[in-house]
């Protein structure tokens, strides 16, 4: 493998990344844009969910119940509906997740008499997500009032003030304020990577094969090696200026603090990246075909970065089977590590055998890439 | 043209279909996508990996401990000993949750009096945080209502009244409540928009990267039967998805499809329109694949995030809720899921179908028209 052969094989790949400005303008504007989308507009927290009423009732008590949920900042009151009919078609028609609460007729009845007023909650379960957490927010609301209205027995049959038995004192270390943006940012900055890599890399190889160009360099003494490592240098570069433009979003626009090094988090991008680009590289190697590289490079890469890595969904809610394969996911890592540096502030004692594993996943994806290319070749 | 289009297809079809591999990708990869949205993609949160510092370790202390291993959330990972150990189990992510009770926890609670219960969180992951506290305040209401019951019985010789007011909960469309039924369903108009979008553009731009449009511009064939032979085929391997991520879902998982299928198929033609316009666009702006490929993801990523299929519209901002109108996957998520859990027909459904056809319209003649320009 010679330096200056490489060299001109990387310079070569350049001049193909300059000379298409939006190919380069994507690749550094995709992820300004997933980090904004992300920063700002995309939330899984639930508020303001409308909540139609229909009050049996009508009676002092029941208004106070409705004024309960008016003052929680989770649920928009929609009064005056009549009718389970009425509550149908509302649900039906609606996009966006409902709920209706039905008081009975005989609700302060059952209240005055001492005996417990069942009402009744119906909510749009098709987003079970959001309408489970909003029923929960509800349950909130009435076991609050329906405690209160307990103690008040409690403080009259005893003739003291009672309080709860239990005192629950809860602190949340790292990430005190529980803001969503600094769990989300460090995260998307892994699979940014990884989506950035797949679609540089995926079609490198094969496109070479396809518009015939690949002969032509087999006819030059370039070798296997040098032609891999030349055109993966220039991409490279693009990754880690995409890091560059990640990290400072992160830190002057969203404001998420860094506690960790901040070398280690670059060291620890590098690695990654090299091991998603070669990955992308591998693909398009195999493939020979660009659409069929872009297929599979989406379907390795950038899905499981973003639904196996623990990114947004829990990776200990996944059926046992799909656990295990999320530790072949290198994103996995990336993001444990990336969170634990930005929010925890760990040294390299508690993430090296992370680093170790994002290192051995370089190693492997490089070395198949360097083997297979050059049969290839042959 | 009949005949013309007819040669023009079978090229396509045999061009697309003449690698195994490539056949095998068409079927396996929405399989594969499917399969992971209807495993990974859940956000509700159980098994909490929770540590427990009991200093007390007396009846009432494990008491109160199996009540939040009772309630299913909580899964207890790790029993420690000492400070060292909390701050280590947060550090390494071991556990995200701790907690603590302490000496004296059992006798207070006996005495009457009240008892400190410390629970420490990890809050890098804000939304498991925040639904932690959310179910730790159930468990310990849960807790105190029965320890006061037991006092006010004490006390008094008499057992207090029921709970003053209860809450009966129904969930209508998906009664359990699975988030599978609700996602599995939309990843159908995720798999159709690639497929049309990026596969049509690409397969169009091939012919302009190798050179073999000129070929194609040479012979009789109009640009009409070229557009047509381009859309077609991938219009076809988009119906096909519907069909068999419809099949999976509701033969695998069980997804409950209450509405009429037909309806779903119509609906496909009328969002592919839209797609295969963008797709139509993107070719005619793009000279090689991969400028094809980047474009059609910078179209494709805002336009899957801002549609409604993981995160609701309902929490964007107003600004950013406005441009979602444009956004055809949003017309067609409301579609699917309409047919799937609310077994809905027209009559509910025509807005959505209506932006359907006019955006598909609008968008399809836009492309055309380019095109014109382009092969020209």
């Amino acid at each position: 493998m010679k330096l200056r052969r490489t060299l001109a094989v990387a310079r070569k790949e350049t001049l193909h990344v300059l000379r298409d400005p939006r190919a380069l303008g994507i690749s550094i504007a995709l992820p300004l844009l997933l980090l904004l989308l992300f920063g700002y507009a995309l939330t899984l927290d639930v508020d303001h969910v409308p909540l139609l009423v229909w009050d049996q009732s009508n009676t002092p008590q029941s208004r106070e119940l409705v004024s309960r949920f008016a003052g929680s900042r989770y649920f928009d009151v929609e009064p005056g509906v009549s009718g389970y009919g009425a509550i149908d078609r509302a649900l039906l028609r609606r996009t966006t997740t409902t709920l209706a609460l039905v008081i009975p007729a005989d609700y302060a009845r059952w209240l005055d008499s001492g005996r417990s007023a069942a009402v009744q909650l119906i909510a749009d379960g098709s987003d079970a997500n959001t309408a489970s957490i909003a029923m929960g927010y509800a349950e909130t609301v009435v076991q609050g009032f329906s405690q209160q209205l307990r103690l008040t027995f409690a403080q009259r049959a005893m003739g003291r003030t009672v309080e709860p038995p239990l005192e629950v004192r809860a602190r949340v270390w790292f990430n005190t304020e529980m803001e969503s943006k600094n769990f989300i940012v460090p995260g998307l900055i892994a699979v940014i990577m990884m989506l950035i890599a797949a679609l540089l890399t995926s079609l490198t190889v094969s496109r070479e094969w396809e518009t015939g160009t690949m002969e032509q360099l087999i006819a030059t003494p370039v070798k296997g090696s040098e032609l891999v490592i030349g055109k993966l240098a220039p991409y490279f570069a693009v990754g880690m200026l995409d890091m560059v433009l990640s990290v400072s979003a992160g830190r002057f626009l969203f404001g998420v603090p860094l506690r960790g090094s901040v070398f280690l988090v670059f060291v620890m991008a590098a690695i990654y990246l090299l091991g998603a680009l070669s990955l992308g590289m591998l693909i398009s190697i195999l493939a020979k075909n660009q659409l069929l590289a872009n297929q599979v490079a989406v379907t390795a890469t950038f899905l499981p970065a973003y639904l196996l890595s623990g990114f947004m969904f829990d990776i200990s809610n996944m059926p046992k089977a799909l656990q295990l394969v999320t530790y072949l996911v290198p994103a996995r890592y990336c993001i444990f590590l990336l969170r634990s540096l930005y929010l925890k502030g760990v040294g390299p004692s508690m993430l090296w055998s992370e680093g170790v594993f994002l290192l051995a996943f370089a190693a492997l994806m490089l070395g198949l890439c360097l083997i297979l290319f050059q049969k290839k070749l042959a | 043209m009949w005949e013309r289009l007819r040669h023009m297809l079978r090229k396509e079809f045999i061009q697309i279909l003449r690698d195994p591999r490539m056949r095998a990708v068409i079927i396996v990869v929405p399989i594969v996508q499917v399969l992971i949205f209807g495993y990974a993609v859940t956000t509700d949160v159980r098994n909490i990996h929770t540590a427990v510092y009991d200093l007390d370790n007396t009846p009432q202390s494990r008491d109160l401990i199996d009540r939040f291993v009772g309630s299913g959330y909580f899964q207890v990972v790790a029993w420690i000993h000492s400070e060292a150990q909390v701050r280590d189990a947060l550090d390494r992510g071991t556990a995200k949750a701790v907690l603590r009770l302490n000496r004296g926890f059992g006798d207070a609670i006996a005495a009457g009096r009240r008892a400190p219960l410390q629970i420490l969180l990890d809050g890098t992951d804000s939304n498991t945080a925040s639904l932690v506290l959310k179910y730790a305040a159930q468990i310990t209401a849960d807790y105190d209502e029965r320890v006061l019951t037991k006092e006010v019985l004490l006390r008094t010789g008499q057992p207090p009244p029921p709970p003053p007011v209860v809450l009966s909960e129904r969930a209508w469309f998906n009664p359990n409540l699975e988030s599978r039924d609700y996602f599995v369903p939309g990843v159908i108009a995720l798999l159709v928009m690639v497929v049309s979008i990026l596969l049509s553009s690409m397969a169009i731009v091939r012919e302009k990267e190798i050179g073999t449009i000129e070929q194609i511009m040479v012979t009789p064939m109009g640009r009409l039967e070229f557009i047509l032979g381009k859309t077609i085929p991938f219009a076809l391997i988009g119906f096909l998805d519907v069909l068999l991520i419809s099949l999976v879902a509701v033969f695998w998982f069980h997804v409950p499809i209450h509405g009429n299928p037909l309806l779903l198929f119509s609906c496909t033609g009328l969002f592919l329109m839209s797609t295969l316009g963008v797709g139509l666009f993107i070719s005619t702006v793009s000279r090689t694949q991969q400028q094809a490929m980047m474009t059609a993801f910078f179209f494709m990523q805002p336009a899957i995030l801002l549609s409604g299929f993981i995160y609701p519209i309902a929490n964007m901002p107003v600004v950013v809720q406005w441009f979602t109108y444009l956004n055809p996957l949003r017309y067609f998520l409301v579609i699917i899921r309409g047919v799937f859990l609310k077994g809905v027909g027209i009559p509910v459904l025509w807005p959505q179908m209506a932006a359907l056809a006019l955006l598909g319209t609008a968008l399809l003649l836009l492309a055309s028209s380019r095109f014109r320009k382009t092969l020209a």
